[in-house]
């Protein structure tokens, strides 16, 4: 990412996410009668992690993040106008996995024409497009991330829209 | 908004997998990849998996992932498995590499339980009753034999028109060129043929072929150990995509120039900047339709420099004057290098005026490809080519002055050189000789616009999409089939003699009874009688050759839909069918060509065909050779492994034009501007030049992505890359619906604003079920029935405000930015 910037992550949260699971889990087990282990959902179950508030961007500055889990970078961008799928007031803050689903190079930002792009073998994806290939070898659009933001301005990824380069799972 | 898949999650392959090696079908390259199917009950785990890896942690670049567009559920010996189509590391041509089409092998896949590819054919159809309904393979073959073996029994071969594939990869293959190529060319003499994407039944290449030069004649790894890599007419890294990021590329890395010929800034520029730098790539914009004329100044250059490889010339190439005559099989004469300069001597200026680039840029191109190194040592150039050459203007001097170049350079059959075209297909002919069929060939599709031929029958070719004077084609294609449908219609009650009768008097009164062979119902299907439906890669065994010759046999690993079957056992079924009805007809003769075809796999076509000539080579020995299968010719068997070749040619000695005497010939390529008839005027006429082009996400298999989602989000309707200012005097936005109109007809694509682009230059993609190019494009060809696709001239009007569709598509520009 050309644009460095801390973020203030999850792991916490998405320990917590992942402690509260277990807890039910725990309690399902002393419930008489139900000695089975629960039944995996249908569905991948994400985490809720806090990703920054929307104070901390400013329009077109790429914030590094990292979701559903720390070994899975992305990017949160603030865009200045609105965008299909761009939450907050604005409806203009859109997230990203940098992880390119051709083969999982990592993507750059360019802000001058706000696309991602792979130096692994030059494909790009607009990120005022829903992270559509622009051109590329991938076969899919770029994971985006499913946001929420609460009455705080806190931002929160809940959700993934494509399978992460590199997992046969979004949460491992 | 962009399409999302909404998949986090995949099954995973257990360790028991069955494993299959197939070879992508979709182009030319061949890249290697593996099939894994395995029940649908079972999975495997993160850490126990068909891999080998734990899956549990997140995978690195290059690491081993499952897309979910590699993954698919289908049937396999009547049973629902899970399959998974993953790109082969251990393979030589692509490094475990995939492409925007190849890593969607799987989904491309039939599946009754995903719902993809439901457009495939499942029955044999026949009209009946005012539309197409499904019935018997023998219902069906009984009605194509009977209605045939009366034309030509009454009339002649003549009046049976046929077009058939002639590649490999795809529905392709060695199996089924040799199964038409039998019918056709061996049991039938028919001379009235044409190829799939072109209006004769011709080479695409016969110039190269006359001089001596297969124009396949390198290996792939050429590229990167050569100095200079010389591009004409070609973009590779859209269309030859992992051709170019893993062999190019890596030529580029280790220190290669690049020169690239193309009117248009192609991606393949752009992406060899990015890895060379820009001052290591040369870029000849030359106008449309003048390479001969900058390839004969590079020559010339390099003849007068002394930079010519004297030792080749002398023990290589014919050295006594004119070897073959022009006439009318031969556009230009052929024969030695001082023969051929009397009429390629062109000066870098005079170049330079027809070609519109600088003097000094093509004596840095003729530098690059032959000026000697500092140490005196030979430079190394591989030389490469397609379409905008093959399909341009005067195809036989053009691509015949470009194997010049190569040959007084001395740069065939050695290490890092190499002139081959870059193809579309992969290769896959073996049949009968077509001497018969003659040279210059029928120009099929103006044979069937003079009313010409009474049964069509059409093996996997939409002319639709793929021949010029498309609009005209169409019409009366569609009138000539629409008396027969008529008469079946009329006739829907009475018996199947009665029926025959009746459509047999509808072609001798200008109709045209048309039988289709295809995996889907094409546009040119519409007007077909019989429709057959075919198997292809992946559903049956098939072998092909990639660019460097590289044969391999590509496994089933699944049923095809339906009762779907393999071409070749298509026209087993004919001949079958076609014997019988013929002895009831009381030809007994004629009945008798038809016999050998008691094939009942694919395999057995194998061998009553490639393996003849070939007799080293089977199934058992080719499944053995894996992914990286042998480079042919083959020429031996030894400690259990094909001995192939690696480059044609090593000797020194050409053998492509049936020489005695082994010897290359040079194309005395004169230049003589526009070649076809009617290029002229129309540049004349017409404001915008329509170049036709490919792009990397859906060159080759645009038909089975018609109702692929992805594909069709990125671009619902067919692109017309246009300068932003040519688009604003046109009162266009981007996205904007328009028609692009001239005396030939009218097409229709959507508006894609590219800075790169020229004025008055536009680049719509080529073959488009929603927007046929071909139909603007007038009937000339160049001599020979080489259709001059790549040159048309016309108006663009708006026809409407961009979809919502079209508006949510992004309209950046394609070039990298990092
Ligand atoms: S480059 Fe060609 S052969 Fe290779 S994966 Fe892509 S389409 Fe298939
Ligand atoms: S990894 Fe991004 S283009 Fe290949």
């Amino acid at each position: 990412m050309k644009c460095k910037k801390l973020v203030d992550v999850g792991r916490r949260q998405f320990l917590r996410g992942g402690a509260l699971a277990a807890a039910g889990a725990a309690a399902a087990t002393v419930t008489p009668g139900q000695a089975k282990a629960a039944p995996a959902m249908a569905q991948v179950d994400y985490p809720s992690n806090r990703l920054a508030n929307i104070a901390d961007l400013k329009v077109n500055e790429p914030m590094d993040i990292e979701y559903p889990d720390a070994d899975s970078p992305g990017v949160l961008l603030k865009l200045g106008q609105e965008v299909e799928g761009g939450v907050g007031p604005d409806g203009d803050i859109v997230a990203f996995s940098v992880l390119c689903p051709h083969k999982g190079y990592g993507l750059s930002y360019n802000g001058e024409d706000r696309t991602l792009n792979c130096p692994g073998h030059f494909s790009r994806f607009d990120v005022e497009a829903g992270g559509q290939q622009v051109w590329g070898h991938a076969t899919q659009n770029l994971p985006q991330f499913t946001l929420r933001v609460d009455d705080k301005g806190d931002i929160y990824a809940e959700g993934c829209t494509d399978l992460i380069f590199g997992r046969p799972s979004n949460v491992l | 908004m962009a399409y999302k898949r909404q998949i986090d999650r995949l099954p995973i392959p257990p360790k028991d997998a069955k494993v299959h090696n197939v070879t992508c079908h979709y182009c030319i390259v061949g890249c290697g990849y593996k099939a894994y199917t395995w029940p649908r009950t079972k999975q495997g785990t993160l850490k126990d998996n068909a891999f080998g890896i734990d899956l549990s942690e997140q995978q690195g670049a290059d690491g081993t992932w499952v897309a979910p567009s590699m993954y698919n559920v289908v049937k396999q010996d009547g049973e629902d498995v899970h399959l998974v189509v993953v790109p082969d590391k251990d393979c030589v041509v692509n490094s475990g590499l995939t492409s925007i089409r190849g890593a969607r092998m799987a989904e491309n896949r039939p599946s009754q339980v995903t719902g993809t590819q439901q457009q495939r054919l499942t029955d044999p159809m026949v009209w009946r009753n005012g539309t197409w309904q499904p019935t018997s393979w023998e219902d069906a073959l009984d009605l194509v034999a009977r209605v045939t073996a009366r034309v030509i029994t009454q009339g002649s071969e003549d009046d049976l028109v046929v077009s058939m594939f002639d590649h490999g990869g795809s529905a392709g293959g060695y199996e089924n060129t040799w199964g038409t190529g039998k019918l056709y060319f061996q049991s039938m003499k028919v001379k009235n043929a044409r190829i799939h994407n072109r209006p004769a039944y011709n080479s695409e290449v016969h110039s190269t072929r006359d001089m001596g030069v297969g124009e396949l004649n390198y290996a792939y790894k050429d590229y990167e150990i050569t100095d200079t890599i010389f591009m004409v007419g070609a973009n590779s890294m859209e269309t030859q995509t992992n051709l170019f990021l893993n062999h190019m590329r890596k030529g580029l890395e280790n220190g290669a120039r690049m020169v690239i010929v193309d009117p248009r800034r192609t991606l393949t520029v752009h992406t060899a900047e990015e890895i060379a730098g820009k001052e290591n790539v040369l870029h000849l914009a030359i106008k449309p339709g003048s390479d001969m004329a900058l390839f004969n100044a590079i020559l010339t250059h390099i003849v007068d420099q002394g930079w010519t490889d004297k030792d080749f010339i002398e023990a290589s190439t014919y050295r006594d004057g004119e070897a073959v005559a022009m006439d009318s099989a031969h556009p230009a004469g052929l024969g030695s290098l001082e023969y051929a300069m009397e009429t390629c001597r062109t000066s870098p200026e005079e170049a330079a005026e027809i070609c519109g680039v600088d003097a000094a840029d093509i004596i840095k191109a003729a530098e690059w490809i032959a000026k000697p190194k500092e140490d005196g040592s030979r430079r190394k150039c591989v030389t490469c080519y397609e379409k905008g050459i093959i399909w341009g203007n005067d195809n036989y001097r053009t691509v015949g002055a470009l194997v010049n170049v190569a040959l007084a350079t001395g740069n065939i059959g050695r290490e890092g050189g190499g002139c081959c075209r870059l193809g579309g297909h992969q290769e896959g002919y073996y049949r009968p000789s077509d001497a018969h069929v003659g040279r210059p060939a029928t120009y099929i599709d103006q044979l069937l616009i003079r009313g010409g031929g009474k049964v069509h029958h059409v093996w996997a070719c939409d002319h639709y999409k793929t021949t010029l004077n498309a609009a005209e084609f169409k019409r009366v294609h569609r009138r000539r089939a629409n008396i027969v449908k008529d008469a079946m219609d009329a006739s829907a009650t009475g018996t199947r003699e009665q029926q025959v009768e009746a459509i047999v008097a509808a072609v001798n009164a200008g109709g045209l009874f048309v039988v289709d062979m295809d995996i889907i119902h094409s546009q040119i299907g519409q007007n077909a009688h019989v429709i057959l439906p075919a198997a292809e890669s992946n559903e049956m065994n098939l072998t092909s050759m990639n660019g460097e010759r590289r044969l391999r046999l590509s496994e089933k690993y699944m049923d095809p839909p339906g009762q779907a079957m393999p071409d070749c056992l298509i026209a087993a079924g004919i001949a079958r069918h076609m014997e019988r009805v013929l002895r009831e007809m009381g030809h007994d003769e004629y009945a008798d060509k038809f016999k050998g075809y008691d094939w009942k796999t694919e395999e057995d076509a194998f061998m009553d065909g490639y393996h003849q000539g070939n007799p080293d080579v089977t199934y058992d020995r080719l499944r053995a050779m894996g992914n990286n299968g042998v480079q042919e010719p083959v020429v031996g068997y030894e400690g259990g492994k094909l001995v192939g070749t690696e480059r044609l040619y090593a000797d020194g000695k050409f053998d492509r034009h049936g020489r005695e005497d082994k010897k290359a010939l040079f194309c005395a390529a004169g230049w003589r501007g526009w070649q076809a008839p009617g290029k002229a005027q129309e540049q004349k006429s017409f404001r915008f030049w329509i170049n036709n082009v490919r792009a990397n996400i859906f060159w080759q298999n645009q038909f089975l992505d018609q109702e692929n989602d992805f594909i069709q989000d990125r671009f619902p309707y067919p692109f017309v890359e246009m300068h932003p200012d040519d688009m604003a005097e046109l009162s266009l936005n981007p996205g904007d619906l328009i028609e692009i109109h001239n005396e030939n007809g009218a097409t229709q694509g959507m508006a894609y604003p590219t800075d790169t682009a020229k004025r008055g230059q536009v680049a719509m993609v080529f073959g488009s079920p929603a927007g046929s190019q071909g139909n603007v494009v007038n009937p000339g060809v160049n001599e020979l029935v080489l259709p001059d696709y790549k040159h048309t001239w016309g108006d663009i009007r708006k026809l409407a405000d961009a979809t919502p569709r079209a508006k949510a598509v992004s309209f950046k520009s394609k070039e990298y930015k990092g």
